[in-house]
């Protein structure tokens, strides 16, 4: 299935902007995070089609998955 | 203890002969409908009263404190009087708190309660506007208290040398009309927000990571900080490996600043529906949903 990624932030750092990716079903965030070679403890906001979700959250063929890193510093 | 202007009340304070006085005093002083620094001073000295006294019967007056006078086109005088009577908390007078008590503090909001439990220390010098090659190994909330005095003498501040939480955030937060959070944990913040919701206080939360922050204004009971943080397995973000510049803090602390402006003036429009992220590396700004 087709899977739209936004990265934000440091996260696209050495990898991209935004890109289709082709994953398997059953695919979940947290496998879209790991695929990436992304630390899980590094991220913060993700959002699917605009809604909050966690790293089990499973996709589906044609969302849109936006990764931003967690931010914490003042 | 808070300082003595931090729990004054207002002119009704100020006996009545000697407020006719001021007020004529005033009305011969003015000049357009401006009131120098130095008439002021002349009248806290007669008269034995405080400058934010001076400055609420200047503006009760319908003139303006001069030090204001940039203020105007964008501030009424009524605006700039229910600034003077506003309460903010900044949580953390580091990166971030540094420049909003800054701004907060030019702007002419008249009480400030400021708290942060730490010292300086060498490697807060390259971005936290409030330290100094002299107050190192001194308290930060001290500092901010010697800074607001020297740029503006009507604010009421009041400095907390500790750390806010479930044990002392009712005490610490009461009757705030805005708290900001410039602080630099992620469970700080967690039980900041539960305290502010509780509080019904708006919460204007700023977070940085190197080029990198956010920024969000959180009403009573929406649990933004829960959902920024619901992924977090950490107490520390991205900034344990980029650290921070000198900029960021001053970008997002300004953006937190202008959100309490509004707040206060119930004016504009908040970020109260959204979560502005700033990435300053590729100069891009996006606005995502809270819910």
């Amino acid at each position: 299935m087709k899977i739209t990624v936004k990265l934000f932030a440091s996260f696209r750092i050495g990898r991209f902007d935004r890109e289709i990716r082709e994953y398997p079903q059953a695919t979940t965030v947290g496998d879209v995070v790991r695929d990436l070679q992304i630390p899980e403890a590094k991220v913060g906001i993700l959002l699917l089609n605009f809604v909050h979700v966690d790293l089990q959250r499973q996709l589906a063929d044609g969302d849109a998955l936006s990764i931003f890193p967690l931010v914490g510093g003042g | 203890m808070p300082c003595r202007s931090f729990l004054w009340s207002g002119v009704a304070d100020v006996k009545n002969p000697d407020l006719e006085q001021i007020q004529v005093f005033l009305a011969d002083h003015a000049q357009d409908d401006l009131v120098s620094w130095a008439h002021e001073q002349q009248v806290m000295e007669q008269f034995g009263v405080t400058c934010s006294e001076v400055d609420e019967l200047i503006m009760q007056s319908g003139f303006l404190p001069a030090r204001y006078q940039r203020n105007r086109h964008m501030i009424s005088i009524s605006q700039q009087l229910q600034l003077l009577k506003s309460r903010v908390a900044v949580v953390g007078c580091g990166g971030l708190g540094g420049y909003v008590i800054e701004e907060l503090a030019r702007l002419g909001v008249g009480h400030l309660r400021v708290i942060d439990p730490d010292i300086f220390e060498e490697h807060n010098l390259n971005r936290q506007l409030l330290a100094t090659i002299d107050n190192l190994g001194t308290s930060k909330a001290a500092a901010a208290l010697k800074r607001v005095q020297d740029i503006n003498p009507a604010v009421g501040i009041d400095p907390r040398q500790v750390a806010v939480g479930f044990d002392n955030g009712i005490e610490l937060l009461t009757g705030m009309d805005v708290v900001v959070d410039a602080i630099d944990n992620i469970s700080g913040r967690l039980e900041l927000a539960q305290l502010c919701s509780q509080l019904a206080i708006p919460l204007v939360h700023g977070s940085i990571a190197g080029w990198f922050g956010q920024v969000s204004c959180i009403k009573p009971g929406q649990g933004t900080m829960q959902k920024l943080y619901a992924n977090r397995t950490a107490d520390k973000g991205i900034e344990s490996t980029f650290g921070n510049p000198s900029f960021t803090p001053a970008v997002v602390g300004s953006l937190q600043a202008a959100e309490v402006c509004k707040i206060l003036l119930i004016q504009g429009e908040l970020l109260d529906e959204g979560i502005l992220t700033v990435d300053l590396l590729q100069m891009q700004f996006d606005t995502i949903p809270v819910s």
